[in-house]
């Protein structure tokens, strides 16, 4: 049985189709999901991001010209509503000055275990970095988006895609080294 | 790479080349990079290791509640109606919950199936025998779907029949129809109109039970 095509997926659904909402809700949901969820850090959040998300799809499949692919599209909009829902909470915005004294006060058993622990580290480090700096690392490690689809999803040039993982990427060495892992770069 | 080299088009790459979106050109350029270059390969180890920890802190995660089916096709109901007309209800139910197993079902496909098949079997002989009147709450035709409360409800794969039967007759519920796509059965959990508020108390006593994948009130 073939699977069919999101860009049919859409089209149906802009003709008022509700089985291939269904369809597309049942493949995406999970991905928009844990997407919207590294960005605000608050599971009752995305679940309400999450369902945003696709009644919007729904409202707009008509709208939907195919100049990205439809998952780009999806992932844009989630991406609006994910910073449109932490600016309405900024007090649970993390950021970057406040990640750094997360880091250094906690010195508590689990981070003395990480600090021995590379994956361990590496995993306390990567949800300790700013809202952009964890938005690309999950498009790109997680989601498997392209420079050219990170770049649509977030709005910025390709060039801008590449410094600002590389940068994410530079941060995270930061925060390793405060753990006492060195990898030596950059 | 020291602290005054500036990153070099390759080094910007990685995290593309490791996650396999990059393109054909660039990523041959990025291999005969690391074949040739072994700080930018023990670079690379790095980025590898990003990755797997980020899809780690993912798939930890959990997958959103199941309520947010019926919470976007509740507003998307309450939206006015396209133009085009759209199947009939039942058909929307069962194709809707067809989507639904998890991507991470440890069962392979073909297990899977013949386990579905099986409890599907199981249950029709359930049904048979709720109608023949084997259970005490199943006085009413097993078609009848007037009054009275009902839930969708999907059993969990490894359940088995005894289980079921036993799950059912203790909570005195009766399999009125179904499965539909997604093995979704409708039940009946009592043969008079419930309190949405009792009701939802109930769902959520039925779902704590090892023997429910999914359970869900029908208004």
């Amino acid at each position: 049985m073939s699977t069919p095509s999101d860009e049919i997926l859409i089209a149906r659904i802009a003709k008022g189709d509700r089985l291939a909402m269904a369809a597309l809700f049942a493949r995406y949901r999970t991905p928009i999901f844990r997407f919207v969820l590294r960005i605000v850090r608050n599971e009752t959040d995305a679940e309400d991001v999450n369902s945003d998300v696709f009644v919007d799809v729904w409202r707009q499949a008509a709208t939907f010209e195919g100049r990205s692919a439809v998952s780009t599209w999806m992932f844009s909009i989630a991406r609006f509503k994910a910073l449109n829902q932490l600016r309405r909470k900024p007090v649970d915005i993390l950021d970057e000055e406040k990640a750094e004294t997360i880091v250094e006060d906690a010195d508590d058993p689990e981070v003395a275990l990480a600090k021995k622990d590379k994956a361990a580290a590496l995993r306390q480090c990567l949800t300790k970095l700013t809202v952009d700096h964890r938005e690309i690392i999950n498009l790109v490690y997680y989601q498997h988006k392209s420079v050219e689809e990170a770049a649509q999803i977030i709005g910025i040039p390709e060039a801008t895609v590449k410094t600002r993982m590389f940068y994410a990427r530079k941060k995270l060495s930061e925060l390793l080294k405060e753990r006492g892992i060195d990898r030596g770069w950059p | 790479m020291n602290a005054t080299d500036e990153p070099s088009e390759i080094e910007f790459l990685l995290p593309w080349y490791a996650a396999g979106t990059l393109g054909e050109r660039e990523a041959r350029q990025v291999e005969a990079a690391l074949a040739r270059d072994p700080e930018l390969a023990s670079r690379y180890e790095w980025v590898r290791e990003e990755l797997a920890q980020e899809m780690a802190i993912n798939e930890a995660t959990p997958s959103p509640a199941e309520r947010d089916v019926q919470t976007v096709f509740a507003r998307i109901d309450a939206l006015p109606r396209r133009a085009a007309a759209s199947p009939n209800r039942q058909n929307r139910i069962a194709e809707f919950f067809a989507g639904f197993a998890p991507r991470t079902l440890a069962w392979s496909a073909a297990a899977a199936a013949l386990i579905i098949a099986v409890q599907a079997g199981v249950l029709a002989d359930l049904m048979i025998k709720q109608s023949a009147g084997s259970y005490s709450t199943a006085s009413a035709p097993a078609s009848d779907h007037g009054d009275g409360a009902y839930v969708l409800m999907r059993f969990a794969p490894d359940a088995t029949s005894t289980e079921i039967a036993n799950f059912l007759s203790a909570n005195k519920l009766s399999i009125v129809d179904g499965p539909a796509a997604g093995q979704v059965y409708r039940v009946r959990v009592t043969l008079t109109k419930l309190d949405p508020a009792e009701l939802t108390r109930i769902v959520k006593t039925l779902q704590g039970d090892k023997v429910v994948g999914f359970v869900a009130a029908v208004q």
